[in-house]
């Protein structure tokens, strides 16, 4: 049934089927906005500049990981290992701030033997990257399936920062350290400066560079990436080494927000993470989706977590809740395509 | 005359912006054969789906054996005995050939499946129909001439009345054609009624005893075969006669040096991929401004050659030469390194990008050549490079922005030739260049292929259609069964001879038919 499709895309005069497109498109955008309107009247507290701020700072992380996460979905593959990932990173952060894997209080300058937060900031990248770098690898040369080899490594990572860990968390660390988790530059906090900064790096990337173009070619249609030259297994790689390296500066932010690493950091960002992604409109069978969209998805969710605290709404309801939205967007999503076919 | 079976009558269907069907009225009598013909888009497959059951027609009305009917969705239609084979089957590949045939309607009680009793039925269909597998056999595991046997078992086990083909022969080996017309002629023999919707006109002339000809959505004629020629068909078809269909280009090219050798290319059987043809020594050679067709049946390797040299699949031993130097082909990154292209020959899967923009499609080899400092990819460089080939090849679009989705199957595969224009290769192959695009499209296409090799491309043309290839080519190559069988010039070759040379076993005392490039 080829012959029909080709006519059947013209446009069409009537209201809706105008507006459905074009709310498809804008769907979380307008779903955001939505929600802060209803917010701003049911609770004074929440358009307070010092409230937003907070609503950005508690998704800058897991937003982080998010951004990475689109590039894995594009490709139609999936990271579950992150949180995990998180803990190990944060965890070797640390231990190489203080030099030990004791927790100490203590902040004294002569009592600290570490090697300072650069040396901290590099050993948790550098641990994201490897961990990314060993799955990507285990799914472009043995062929085993995004889901299961990173539903191993959410065991494996977990695992390894509950030996790290064997002590307990690890806290306590110098002001400079800190600043990369507590600090601001002017009103603005340190992580959303991050995030930012990261989402509009991978904006132009995406957008812009033929990597991008590569990388939606790969998660539209691999075969045709291959006969068209694309070096599908680089990308393939390429994009599980990213969502490590953000997984690792994502550990290292975490800890510094908290001045502690412990070993259960970043339980279930896996889920929270996609859904932002999903809820930004990210196809999960790769080719279509924009960081933009995924910014929005992780403020709004964020938004929403924010608005039902405020609100005193029980926490559990929280979670009710965005798993409701997440699939009442999907939903939508695939309502609007129906309609665009018919 | 008998009183017609099925009725269709003033039949009017409207999507949003088009109307696909204008009026059209369609009768089958009781065990004929009725040719359902028009060009892509003329309508048929909107027809189908209405007697299947799949879309509502705006007007008109259906009548089956003298009772009007309203089917409601397409189980109602079967339930009716409209039963229709589509070109892509409806079967369940990992399930078996029993548990498809009786899917959905499992013989046994209580919800529990007799296996024994589908087993046995399942094997009294397929008798019936002299098909000589199990019914046990996973359908994965058969050819796509046996799925297609499959489908027809089915429909024969639900008491069906009339049976739509559409385009049943488009996959099929000749000798599966062969089986499948005489289990037409055995299903007409018993009362049941066939539409059957082709492209392939001589097969109308063969089993058809009428046709109905769409166009543009409207009935443009029809009538009894035999009254009615080939030539009248294509007429109503298309609006003008079939003598201008394939005109023969490039009978005052001249050909340059060879650019590419292929030498003893063999391959192997494959575990990932059972059912490719196995190489047989293929070697040949191609010169600049030439175009080379390649012809063969369904499974002679042509594809697999393609792929082979293409560097898409891995080769057991042989060497691909460019300019004389042998290549290490690893990927097909490597092959458009030096020079080669490949249109494959199914676009969707293999060639585009459905959700992606027309520009982002057609620039997806070549942004090398359109980035600056590296790694970004210019805009302007590439709207440029989009708006020449939109002049050049005459592709029709909205906006470059577009999802290429949404171009037809013509203006899609110009695209995908832009996509390899813009390397400017040295060797282009194209595999079925004009699958499923309507014939205007197909000249141009044609037309592009005549302009490319006086650009001195060295072109590698595979077309199932052999009137195709002896329009454009200079030279022919044919192959059967992974081995190269003869090799003739394009002006001398006939339909026979080349059909000949590809379906029937030569005596391996007598050497290939052979005649040099010039």
């Amino acid at each position: 049934m080829t012959q029909a499709t080709d006519t059947k895309l013209q446009p069409t005069r009537s209201r809706a089927s105008r507006i459905i497109p074009w709310l498809s498109r804008y769907a979380p955008f307008v779903c955001l906005l939505l929600l802060m309107v209803i917010f701003s009247f049911l609770s004074p507290a929440f358009l307070s500049q010092q409230n937003l701020f907070n609503v950005m700072r508690q998704i800058s992380i897991e937003g982080l990981i998010a951004v990475g996460m689109t590039f894995v979905i594009l490709t139609a593959g999936i990271d579950l290992s992150v949180g995990s990932l998180v803990a190990v990173a944060g965890l070797t952060a640390a231990i190489i701030a203080k030099g030990t894997t004791a927790s100490s209080f203590s902040l004294s300058a002569d009592e600290a033997q570490g090697y300072g937060w650069f040396a901290a900031m590099m050993g948790a990248i550098a641990v994201g990257l490897l961990g990314g770098a060993i799955q990507g690898t285990a799914i472009t040369k043995l062929k085993v399936p995004p889901f299961v080899v990173t539903l191993g490594g959410l065991s494996v990572f977990r695992g390894m920062a509950l030996m790290i860990s064997g002590s307990g968390p690890i806290s306590g660390f110098e002001a400079d350290y800190r600043f990369w988790g507590q600090g601001r530059l002017g009103a603005v906090p340190i992580p959303v400066i991050i995030f930012l900064a990261i989402a509009a790096i991978a904006f132009v990337v995406l957008r812009y560079t033929r990597y991008g173009r590569q990388v939606y070619a790969v998660g539209g249609n691999r075969e045709a990436a291959r006969l068209a030259g694309v070096n599908v297994e680089r990308v393939l790689l390429s994009v599980y080494v990213i969502i490590g390296f953000l997984a690792g500066l994502a550990g290292f932010v975490l800890s510094a927000r908290l001045n502690s690493a412990e070993a259960v950091a970043g339980m279930g960002y896996e889920l929270n993470v996609i859904a932002a992604v999903v809820i930004g409109g990210t196809s999960l069978f790769g080719g279509i989706g924009t960081i933009f969209g995924t910014v929005i998805g992780a403020i709004l969710i964020g938004v929403l977590n924010n608005g039902l605290v405020l609100m005193n709404v029980n926490p559990y309801v929280q979670q009710i809740t965005i798993g409701l939205i997440l699939v009442a967007v999907v939903a939508f999503d695939q309502f609007a395509k129906s309609r665009r076919l018919k | 005359m008998t009183e017609p079976l099925l009725r269709m009558e003033y039949i009017i269907k409207r999507f949003p912006g088009v109307l696909a069907l204008d009026d059209v009225s369609l009768e089958i009598l009781p065990g004929e054969t009725h040719g359902l013909l028009g060009e892509n888009g003329a309508g048929k497959s909107t027809l189908l789906k209405i007697l299947s059951g799949a879309y509502a027609p705006d007007a008109g009305t259906i009548t089956l054996g003298g009772t009007p009917l309203r089917f409601k969705n397409p189980i109602d239609a079967q339930k009716h005995g409209i039963i229709t084979i589509y070109q892509e089957f409806n079967l369940i590949p990992t399930m078996t050939v029993a548990e498809n045939m009786f899917l959905c309607r499992e013989p046994g009680s209580n919800g529990f499946v007799s296996w024994s009793k589908m087993r046995d039925e399942t094997a009294k269909v397929l008798q019936h129909l002299n098909l000589s597998f199990d019914p046990m056999t996973p359908v994965s595991d058969l050819s796509v001439g046996e799925q297609q046997m499959v489908e027809i078992a089915r429909a024969l086990s639900r008491d069906s009345r009339i049976i739509v083909m559409d385009e049943p022969t488009a996959a099929l080996t000749e000798r599966e054609v062969e089986h499948l017309f005489r289990i037409i002629a055995d299903l007409k023999a018993r009362g049941l009624s066939i539409i059957y919707v082709t492209h392939r006109l001589n097969e109308v002339e063969q089993i058809c005893d009428r046709v109905t000809v769409l166009r543009d959505g409207k009935r443009v004629g029809g009538g009894k075969v035999g009254e009615l020629k080939v030539d009248d068909f294509v007429k109503m078809m298309v609006g003008r006669s079939s003598s201008q269909l394939f005109t023969r280009l490039g009978g005052d090219r001249s050909t340059g040096p060879v650019v590419m050798t292929v030498k003893n290319i063999s391959r192997d059987r494959d575990p990932t991929n059972p059912h490719a043809t196995l190489l047989k020594d293929v070697s040949l050679e191609v010169r600049a401004g030439e175009i080379l067709g390649l012809a063969g049946l369904m499974g002679a390797g042509r594809t697999e050659l393609a792929r082979a040299i293409f560097g898409a699949d891995p080769f057991g031993h042989g060497t691909v030469e460019i300019d004389g130097k042998p290549l290490h082909l690893r990927s097909p990154a490597d092959a458009i390194r030096h020079g080669i292209g490949l249109v494959p020959e199914d676009r969707k899967q293999q060639a585009l990008f459905l959700d992606l923009a027309i520009r982002h499609n057609l620039a997806i080899s070549n942004l090398k050549a359109l980035s600056f400092g590296r790694w970004f990819v210019s805009d302007k460089a590439e709207t440029a490079l989009v708006e020449r080939f939109r002049k050049a090849l005459d592709i029709r679009m909205a906006s470059p922005d577009d999802p290429i989705s949404g171009l037809s199957g013509g203006n899609q595969q110009k695209v995908v030739l832009a996509r390899w224009l813009a390397l400017k290769p040295k060797v282009l192959i194209v595999d079925e260049p004009t699958r499923g695009i309507d014939i205007a499209a197909k000249a141009e296409v044609h037309q592009q292929l005549d302009l490319m090799a006086r650009a001195g491309i060295a072109i590698i043309a595979i077309s199932s259609e052999l009137p195709e290839v002896m329009a454009i080519s200079d030279r022919i190559i044919t192959m059967r069964e992974g081995r190269v069988t003869g090799t003739m010039p394009g002006a001398r070759a006939t339909e026979e001879s080349l059909m000949h040379l590809m379906a029937i076993e030569q005596p391996s005392s007598t050497p290939i038919a052979s005649a040099g490039p010039q």
